[in-house]
């Protein structure tokens, strides 16, 4: 020990800054830049790089706190495979050489490649690698791949990208810098999280208002300016009451709206047409996109006659019903919308929402007053998509922010959809103060740079996929069924079911897998997602169904692997554990082709660097798809002389090119020998040194004009074409009026070659409205209402990240175990007292915890956070951990699955029936106190979970971390 | 004479815990090291931390705050923890009002805390000395750190900029003019310890409202806005 | 507070040692009864045995040390810290204590000099201890001048009684005298513990929540002190204990320090039944644990307002 009265010591630490590396942190999806300081080889600290673009110099506290996962004892070492003879779940396991593991994967995937592609599945959590791991999918031929995004928020990316060509989430945000009024909806603490705490603390500094919109009071919304508290699941509600306040008051942005949104396309009125509502197309002028016809038809009523969309000098009609020369009755689309939200009153919202009518309206006029009477214009000349010259950028300073609150429900898409309307008839997209796309977004209403395939001919042995496991369908002929409307994939993404399911289901593959429905797999492989435990409804029975076994004792689902860096609840059930190394020790990118890091000013990308070796025989699982690639021999990863294409991961981000000398590869910075090019490139050999160099991050600033109006900009489109960040350059319109559904309702009514199965039509034909409606969710219109009255929801705390921190020695300590909160009245009511013993109970299952009094939550809702409650013994923790014993797991009262009387199985999937997106959220329950002489323990409990060969065997009393003083003051007990 | 301390913005804090971890990150591997953690896996875990986030709710459903509430030692200008030391291993540093523990003089007698009203000092309970924040003495005075890395562990760390740092004494420091323009206060004045550390309290949804309907431009005060010096780099 | 036993034993055990020996000095300067019959054995045994009492109280306050080997730096700030100054005047004490004994045991002229010294020193003791409590001022419970005189005359008290029982196990003309104020000094702690106690009962905390925390609104609940397994903050200040078992410490220590010994005193003839007396002593001295036990467990430290919830 030493005094800190010395002050030699206190002025110069030499050894401290000894060595700074820079790379991206991994303690989440947000992805800082991160200093690393070593000491002699172990991490001293870790802070955030002040010069990276994204947290300019801030972190979090799990950032903080990478150094207690690095030396965590639950790291995974080596790879292992389950004893013969040990049970699934029983986490009996010997280790086994890497050469074993791979000669045993590459025997069993290069069978299943020859014989039937689909029985290998691959389904990753929360990564960031999709590109990557959609390759190897779709050079193994498979269409079984998905990732995170089916629980997580597949309704958000799809409401707005089918709507605005974009959506919050990676690919967009909040313009706070210039916004006055912020309205946030549903958010916690998401992933953009350090930057939009920059930008929440800066926009409150400069006087802007925030409103926070969602049922708890926590995570951001604590500081916001006001709280409107509201019923989970009713957001549709009062989002279309706002519109329809918006448009009775005329506080909505006209000229925005007739300009940049399909507002003024004239739609077939004829109901008898197989036309009958799509817009008319006007077939006389050239497509600029294949796959989008974008002339259309305006009602001038100057002339008082059709026109084409955007013909100089004319101006739409928003209003009316109108006959074209050939007798269509046709309206505006803006017409219908009208004539829709005549419905919504204040009134009306507020009997669902549980928010006055009198507060919405005052809502509306805030919103709308601010975008119509404080509008910003900047000089910035810029030239449409129709050739128009403006010279100034003009905003409606009132952004939006929405996350999960708003996704993970049964009806978010249509939810969605209405916020989307709002947020442009408010007239901000794109533009100054509202919201702001982010590279490569915007993109098409939906976009075609990504196309699943559409027949089960595109599954074929030894062959990749004819298509992107995922894309965007954008009417019944691009889904991908069989002859009979059968779904293809496993998780019944793309079918019947779930149309517009563009992130997969992964919540459905486990149960689908199990029951053979559609059919059975044979090799699972799940990497990063924790299926065992936080990611899947229902876990105790997907524990069981992931142990099952059919009458000859073989398991339901045969093989499974797990690649993971901790012993999780999933890898228990794994046949064989491929040990991942730490984001400290592997090469890394967020590629453009994924989900980039990009700002509002410009496409953004970065990478991860090996600060330190990897741990025992840890290996990034980047290496492990190459490895499995190359000997599998993909054609993507093999020269035509039959030899391995990449040496390793590094080798491969370098060199691998979309199509051959497309010079666009995994990075976008640092193309072409010299390095000198941006965007598009030939490959560079020193890209990754470059990147190490520049804070492990490429960032292209466009000009300014090319920084907003994007969807319309043709400047910017242009460069995105040229930047191969779209396909076509054409606009990007807003559709108010979503005519994609429209195509699939036709279908439901008989129309079109391709048609929904009988038993679906009606549900198609409900929830493929192009008009934004507003339904209960599907969970809560099969609950009873009387015996489970309240919503039961999770947020997710800023300290933790899903279930991976509870190996963390100074996080777990943040959140030790959980408590169910309730609304003061409500747990009196319910004679259940603060801080005691009670159970929740849904019509799924139950589950024993504590309660904690709040004021801060609604009182028809109760909350938890979100995967503190951890099965015993897992993550390396004692079987007397609290996380186990007073933790725990919501998930065990959600289904993946709901009774539905009107489907032949008589179940439907817990899920949004456009998108696939599970209805985390809808859940209903009662409270109940714990009788007195009850366990004072939560239930379900699980038997221990055994440490893994290969991990720490110590059980510490004591840790105290100093680094590289080869005194790690560690006591065993 | 110079007084350091840090100033709260409990306005803008989201209580993220970043500045908790991030100081003991700084500080178990540092000169104040290390911070022990007890039972780090097991049951009941316990450890040293210089700085703790709390969460209060004021006001009662439909009207309540949820207030995120950072609390390290205050750097009293008038100490009840340093009279009382016997060994004299607490001091309150002349040079820059810091109140500091000399670890090699303490006897874990635990007095210091008992004459802390502020619960912010903790023995470290496998080294038997008492600890607290140092206000990251190895940082600011680090002469070998670029000029804006010396800056405590947790105010870098801050995502929100919730957390200021500078001298209360000198009337033109960030810390200062924050104080003046925000109402910035001391906790438990009652016992007129005078802590250094000052809190900025929430400000009001009217007075926002006012601000946004007077269409003209009005900004908030000076120290604090966006673009001040103050604000991340 | 959570009530260290460290603490509780130091406080007590140098409480009767000092009491002990100021009554040994009154019997020696004749203020209480008659001149000494037996000799001064009554003196050197009584000596040693607050020596004992003061020693096991100084080994007791070693327990509550992180670092006792570093105990001497202790001596370095009596300028300011009356902890520092209870550890000089404590050795300074015992030596004087053991010095009266050993004056007595040689028959050294100097003996009776030597008491009236430490008579001083034994009240500055009393005084220098209670003022370690009494100066921290947010401590309300503590920060009053009768927490000095409940310290002194319970040690009195506690002591006087020890004497009755040496007395009438060794110099039984003494007794009555001695146990006579054992009981005066007993009814006067009992009246002035008392007085603390209702004095307590109304003491309205000056800090509050919104004074912690600066927020001037009648509701205010914490949801969480910020971690949740505990820390030095929830250890050291929280005695855990239900109001029961505070009550129940509060009533047992009325009885047992001061209705029983009362009792016995005056009803059973403790001073001529050296195993009454000693009972006595005994039953007053778990009574004074439990008061000292009480004395911390009721104070309510400020900084405990921090640390209210876990969630
Ligand atoms: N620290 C940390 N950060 C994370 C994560 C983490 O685990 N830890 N996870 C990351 C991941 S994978 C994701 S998907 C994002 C998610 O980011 P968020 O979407 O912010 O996360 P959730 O906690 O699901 O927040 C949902 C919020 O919606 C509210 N809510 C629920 N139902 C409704 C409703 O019907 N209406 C409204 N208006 N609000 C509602 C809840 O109260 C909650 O506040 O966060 C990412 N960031
Ligand atoms: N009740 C409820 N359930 C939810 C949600 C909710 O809001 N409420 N949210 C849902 C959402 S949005 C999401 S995204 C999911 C997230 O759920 P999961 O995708 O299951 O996410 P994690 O819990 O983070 O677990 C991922 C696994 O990754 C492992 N891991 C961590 N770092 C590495 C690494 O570097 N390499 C490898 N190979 N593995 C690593 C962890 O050990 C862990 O086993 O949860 C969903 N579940
Ligand atoms: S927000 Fe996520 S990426 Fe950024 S520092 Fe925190 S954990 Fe790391
Ligand atoms: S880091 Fe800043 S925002 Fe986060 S809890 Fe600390 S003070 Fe608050
Ligand atoms: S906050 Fe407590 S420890 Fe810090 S200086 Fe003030 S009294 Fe001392
Ligand atoms: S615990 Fe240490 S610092 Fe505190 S009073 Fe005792 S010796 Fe002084
Ligand atoms: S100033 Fe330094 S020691 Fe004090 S709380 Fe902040 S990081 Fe911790
Ligand atoms: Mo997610």
């Amino acid at each position: 020990m030493t005094a800190i009265t010395l002050d030699a010591q206190e002025k110069s630490h030499p050894e401290v800054h000894s060595e700074v590396k820079t790379t991206t942190c991994y303690m989440c999806a947000c992805r800082c830049g991160i200093n690393v300081h070593l000491r002699n080889g172990e991490v001293r600290y870790i802070e955030g790089n002040p010069n990276h673009p994204l947290n300019q110099g801030v972190i979090c506290a799990k950032g903080a706190s990478g150094i207690m996962k690095q030396y965590s004892p639950a790291r995974l070492t080596q790879p292992l495979r389950r004893k013969a003879g040990a049970k699934r779940g029983d986490a009996e396991f010997e280790t086994i050489s890497w050469d074993e593991a791979f000669r045993v994967m590459e025997e069993r995937l290069a069978h299943l490649r020859a014989t039937d592609p689909k029985k290998f599945a691959l389904f990753t959590g929360r990564d960031q690698m999709q590109a990557l791991t959609g390759l190897f999918a779709r050079q193994f031929g498979t269409p079984n791949y998905a990732a995170h995004g089916g629980f997580c928020s597949v309704n958000m990316a799809a409401g707005m990208i089918y709507t605005i060509g974009g959506s919050f989430w990676e690919f967009g945000g909040p313009d706070l810098e210039r916004a006055k009024l912020f309205v946030m909806l549903g958010t916690a603490e998401d992933h953009h999280s350090n930057p939009l705490k920059i930008a929440l603390s800066k926009f409150k500094r400069s006087g802007g208002k925030f409103i926070s919109i969602n049922p708890v009071r926590t995570g951001y919304s604590a500081i916001a300016d006001e709280w409107i508290p509201i019923r989970p699941g009713t957001d549709g509600a009062l989002l279309l009451a706002l519109n329809a306040e918006l448009v009775r008051e005329k506080l909505y942005d006209e000229s925005f709206v007739a300009e940049y949104t399909n507002a003024g396309y004239l739609v077939n009125d004829d109901p008898q047409s197989p036309q009958y509502g799509l817009t008319v197309a006007n077939g006389n002028t050239p497509a600029d996109n294949p796959h989008r016809n974008h002339s259309q038809l305006w009602w001038d009523a100057g002339i008082n006659a059709a026109a084409s969309n955007h013909a100089p000098g004319c101006k739409p009609a928003l209003s009316g019903r109108y006959e074209l020369p050939d007798g269509t009755p046709v309206r505006p689309a803006f017409a219908l919308l009208t004539e829709r939200l005549e419905q919504y009153t204040p009134e009306w919202a507020a009997e669902i929402t549980g928010i006055s009518a009198e507060r919405i309206r005052k809502l509306a006029r805030e919103m709308g007053e601010i975008a119509c009477n404080q509008k910003i214009t900047l000089p910035l000349p810029w030239t449409d998509s129709w050739g128009r010259k403006h010279d100034t950028i003009t905003g409606n300073p009132v952004a939006f922010h929405a996350m999960r609150g708003l996704a993970a429900h049964s009806n978010g898409f249509q939810t969605i959809r209405s916020l989307s309307i709002l947020m442009s008839l408010l007239g901000t997209i794109d533009r100054p103060g509202g919201f702001r796309h982010k590279a490569p977004y915007p993109r098409g209403t939906p976009p075609v740079y990504a196309r699943n395939p559409f027949t089960p001919d595109a599954v074929k042995p030894n062959t990749p996929l004819g298509g992107a496991p995922l894309g965007f369908p954008s009417s019944p002929e691009e889904l991908f069924v069989d002859e009979t409307g059968g779904p293809i994939r496993i998780d019944k993404a793309f079918s019947w079911e779930y149309p517009l399911a563009v992130h997969g289901m992964m919540h459905n593959v486990i149960a689908n897998a199990w029951r053979g429905d559609p059919y059975r797999i044979d090799t699972l492989f799940i990497f990063m997602a924790n299926m065992a435990w936080n990611s899947s409804m229902n876990t105790t029975e997907t524990r069981r169904m992931l142990n099952d076994r059919d009458e000859n004792g073989e398991y339901k689902i045969p093989f499974i692997i797990v690649c993971d860096a901790f012993e999780s609840e999933m890898t228990a059930y794994a046949d064989l554990i491929l040990p991942d190394t730490t984001y400290l020790e592997r090469h890394d990118v967020m590629s453009m082709l994924d989900r980039p890091i990009s700002e509002f000013d410009g496409p953004v990308d970065s990478v991860r660097v090996p600060i330190l070796p990897p741990k025992g025989e840890c290996k990034p699982f980047q290496e492990v798809l190459i490895e499995l690639a190359s000997r599998l021999k993909f054609p993507a990863f093999t020269n035509a002389d039959g030899t391995r294409k990449y040496r390793d991961y590094p080798d491969f981000i370098v060199n691998f090119q979309t199509e051959p000398n497309s010079g666009q590869g995994f990075l976008i910075g640092y193309r072409g020998e010299n390095g000198d090019k941006a965007m598009v490139g030939a490959p560079n050999p020193k890209q990754w040194e470059m990147y190490a160099k520049n804070n492990c991050v490429f960032q292209h600033r466009l000009p300014p004009e090319h920084t907003y109006m994007r969807n319309w900009n043709q400047g910017y489109n242009d460069w995105a074409v040229a930047a191969k960040m779209r396909r076509f350059g054409d606009p990007v319109m807003i559709q108010l009026y979503a005519e994609v559904l429209q195509r699939f309702r036709l279908a439901a009514r008989g129309h079109g070659k391709r048609q929904p199965p009988a038993h679906l039509k009606d549900r198609i034909e409900k929830y493929f409205d192009p008009l934004p409606f507003y339904y209960e969710p599907l969970e809560v219109s099969v609950s009873d209402k009387q015996k489970y009255p309240l919503a039961a929801i999770t947020q997710r705390p800023m300290a933790m990240y899903h279930s991976w921190d509870s190996q963390n020695a100074w996080l777990r300590q943040i959140h030790t175990h959980n408590y169910l909160f309730i609304n003061n009245k409500t747990a009196i009511a319910a004679d259940i007292e603060d801080g005691g013993w009670m159970w929740v109970e849904s019509m799924h299952g139950k589950v024993r915890c504590m309660a904690r009094y709040s004021e801060a939550v609604e009182p028809g809702t109760v909350w938890t956070w979100n995967a503190i409650g951890k099965a015993r013994g897992a993550w390396h923790l004692d079987a007397d951990a609290n996380e186990s014993q007073r933790g725990f797991l919501l998930n065990h009262l959600i289904s993946e699955e709901l009774p539905n009387a009107d489907t032949a199985s008589g179940r439907m999937s817990n899920s949004d029936p456009l998108t696939g997106q599970a209805g985390w959220y809808d859940v209903r329950v009662r409270v109940y106190p714990a009788a007195a002489d009850e366990a004072k323990e939560s239930w379900p409990q699980f038997d221990a979970m055994k440490p893994l060969p290969g991990s720490s065997k110590l059980q510490r009393l004591w840790h105290a971390f100093v680094a590289g003083k080869e005194q790690k003051a560690e006591e065993t007990r | 004479m110079t007084q350091l301390a840090l100033v709260i913005d409990l306005n803008v804090c989201v209580g993220c815990h970043a500045c908790v971890t991030s100081c003991k990150e700084w500080n178990t591997s540092g000169v104040a090291g290390s911070l022990s953690d007890e039972n780090p896996y097991g049951k009941d875990p316990s450890g040293t931390f210089f700085n703790r986030v709390q969460t209060f709710e004021v006001g009662t459903f439909p009207d309540t705050q949820t207030v995120h509430f950072p609390k390290s030692c205050l750097h009293c200008e008038d100490p009840p923890c340093v009279p009382v030391c016997p060994t004299g291993a607490s001091y309150k540093r002349e040079s820059d009002g810091l109140v500091l523990i000399d670890y090699d003089k303490c006897i874990g007698c635990k007095y210091c805390a008992w004459a802390c009203p502020y619960g912010v000092r903790e023995l470290d309970e496998n080294q038997k000395v008492m600890k607290k924040c140092t206000m990251c003495v190895d940082r600011i005075n680090d002469t070998s750190l670029a000029d804006e890395q010396r800056k405590p562990a947790c105010v870098l760390a801050c995502p929100t900029n919730a957390r200021l740092y500078g001298d209360i004494h000198d009337p033109e420091s960030i810390v200062s003019k924050a104080i003046r323009e925000n109402g910035g206060y001391q906790l438990m004045p009652e016992w007129e310890t005078k802590p250094a550390n000052h809190y900025l309290p929430r400000r009001s949804a009217s007075a926002i409202d006012n601000e946004l309907s007077s269409k003209v431009e009005q900004q908030r005060p000076n120290s604090l806005r966006a673009t001040d010096a103050s604000s991340k780099p | 507070m959570n009530p260290a036993f460290s603490v509780i034993f130091l406080t007590t055990l140098i409480g009767a040692g000092q009491g002990l020996f100021l009554a040994l000095v009154a019997v020696e300067c004749g203020l209480i009864g008659s001149a000494l019959a037996t000799g001064t054995a009554l003196l050197v045994r009584g000596d040693a045995i607050a020596l004992l009492l003061l020693v096991a109280g100084l080994i007791a306050s070693f327990f509550h040390l992180g670092h006792p080997e570093r105990a001497w730096r202790a001596v370095a700030m009596w300028r300011t810290s009356w902890l520092s100054r209870e550890v000089i005047v404590l050795p300074v004490f015992m030596a004087v204590v053991a010095l009266h004994g050993w004056g007595h045991y040689a028959g050294v002229n100097l003996a009776s000099a030597l008491g009236i010294t430490g008579v001083v020193l034994c009240f500055a003791l009393f005084y220098i201890t209670a003022m370690n409590y009494v100066c921290i001022k947010f401590l309300q419970e503590w920060a009053t001048p009768l927490t000095i005189v409940n310290y002194t005359l319970l040690g009195c008290a506690s002591g006087f009684t020890l004497a009755t029982a040496l007395a009438a196990a060794m110099e039984p003309s003494l007794a009555p005298a001695i146990a006579r104020w054992a009981l005066i000094l007993t009814l006067a702690a009992a009246a002035s513990r008392i007085a603390s106690l209702v004095r307590n009962a109304g003491l309205r905390p000056k800090s509050t929540l919104q004074s912690a925390i600066g927020i001037p609104h009648p509701r205010i609940v914490q949801k969480s002190q910020g971690f949740m397994g505990s820390s030095f903050n929830t250890r050291e200040f929280f005695h855990g204990k239900t109001r029961q078992v505070v009550q129940g410490a509060k009533w047992g220590f009325l009885l047992l320090a001061f209705v029983m010994p009362v009792m016995l005193l005056t009803l059973a003839d403790a001073e001529r039944n050296g195993a009454i007396a000693i009972a006595t002593f005994v039953i007053q001295y778990v009574g004074l644990l439990a008061e000292r036990w009480f004395f911390f467990a009721q104070a309510r430290h400020p900084q405990n307002l921090y640390y209210q919830a876990t969630s």
